[in-house]
């Protein structure tokens, strides 16, 4: 399956980036093959508003099954589940930590935002 | 004519002094409009105790859209800056709090999938207190965006007469609408070190409009050499100085307005006024 990990860089061994809309970089893999695309989302770290409501717009566009993250708002949260992306929090590690962790099943499934929006 | 009070700091006077000038001017037999733009929490009806004869909800447009229609082929959020709307890969989703009724995803589409729908942010109060002209806007708990109401309250001032605006505090975007168009910009000072920073704020941000403006130094006890200076590096006049007066804050406590319970202050705002309206009349003349 395609999975989308928020990262700070542009490799698997990059930090998790704990933000969403505001992600440096969403790292698209597939699990079976191990493949990976790296895609750019700085545009919206000077974003005003909508930041996660955009970065959604985008992980869509990614054709992916799940997103691993670090926290997930609610107009982020609002956005995935409505094109049924499953969204999976994870701690601090690498993008191939959290890729693993993953797969181990070892992430518990996000049911609603963990954190509050940063303006309306 | 419209004279807008405003400040870069909060809490500086301007009700104070957008309520008493009112109030001088109606004594002076003049026909006055007091118009309250701090719509996230006005204040002049307390001190004002208006009759408040009509109230009427206002509302901004926001999209909607009719799925039978759309063909999700996604202009409208490419186009829109706000992430208002959103299209995903079987539906579109709005955020109409985050819309700013630009309307242009309505008017890209290309297959009429949209229609502009009213949201309610608040309500517009008129009426009057004795011979006070009164007009008030105030947002509903919630809303965050104070702009379209402000418009609405000003879109209510007629044309005749004086209207005082009593703006918002600040230098984003509420305050910039309340003061806008005005005729003259009557800034309302603290002779503190908070209030000269957030006084130059102010300055830098209208620094590009047209209008004439002056400064009123309230809650004055002292000389200020710092304000002075800055008011003379921005080539702005400082018409007035409000002392320190414990009186205007028990008035105040009381919901009294100074101009009734402090003598001297119509004196004092009849040589602010004499500063005033020749300067903003050559403007609007």
């Amino acid at each position: 399956m395609r999975v989308a990990i928020t990262s700070q860089g542009e490799s698997l061994e990059s930090r998790l980036d704990r933000r969403f809309g505001r992600a440096a970089f969403f790292v698209a893999v597939n699990t079976e093959t191990g493949e990976f695309a790296v895609h750019d989302n700085t545009q919206n770290l000077n974003a005003a508003q909508g930041a996660g409501i955009q970065a959604g717009s985008n992980v869509v566009g990614l054709n992916v099954e799940a997103l691993i993250t670090g926290n997930v708002g609610p107009k982020a949260y609002a956005v995935l589940k409505a094109a049924g992306i499953r969204i999976y929090l994870a701690p601090d590690g690498t993008v191939a930590e959290s890729l693993q962790r993953f797969k181990d099943g070892l992430l518990d499934e996000c049911l609603s935002a963990n954190v509050a929006g940063h303006w309306i | 004519m419209k004279i807008a009070v405003a400040s870069g700091k909060g809490g500086t006077g301007k009700t104070t002094v957008a309520v008493n000038l009112s109030l001088f001017l109606v004594d002076a037999d003049l026909k006055v409009t007091y118009a309250d733009c701090d719509v996230e929490e006005p204040d002049g009806h307390l001190f004002l105790k208006p009759e408040i004869t009509l109230k009427h909800r206002s509302a901004v447009l926001v999209p909607q859209v009719n799925p039978e229609a759309c063909n999700l082929c996604g202009e409208c959020g490419a186009f829109c800056r706000y992430s208002a709307i959103v299209v995903l890969k079987e539906e579109v989703m709005t955020f109409p709090e985050l819309c700013h009724s630009c309307g242009g995803c309505a008017y890209i589409c290309s297959v009429q999938a949209i229609t502009e729908v009213d949201r309610y942010i608040g309500s517009v109060d008129r009426g009057s207190a004795g011979k006070l002209n009164f007009i008030s806007g105030c947002l509903d708990i919630g809303q965050a965006m104070g702009p379209p109401l402000i418009k609405a309250v000003l879109r209510n001032i007629t044309d005749d007469g004086i209207t005082i605006v009593d703006a918002p505090p600040g230098t984003s975007c509420p305050a910039m609408t309340a003061v806008g168009d005005c005729d003259y910009l009557l800034l309302v000072a603290e002779p503190t070190p908070f209030g000269r920073h957030d006084l130059e704020l102010m300055l830098q941000a209208v620094g590009s409009l047209p209008m004439p403006r002056g400064v009123v130094l309230n809650r004055v006890s002292g000389p200020d050499t710092a304000i002075e200076k800055l008011c003379s590096r921005y080539g702005v006049p400082i018409l007035s100085r409000i002392p320190e007066d414990r009186r205007v804050a028990e008035a105040y406590s009381k919901g009294l307005t100074a101009w009734k319970a402090v003598p001297g202050y119509k004196a004092l705002f009849a040589d602010l006024w004499s500063k005033i309206e020749p300067v903003a009349g050559r403007y609007t003349a």
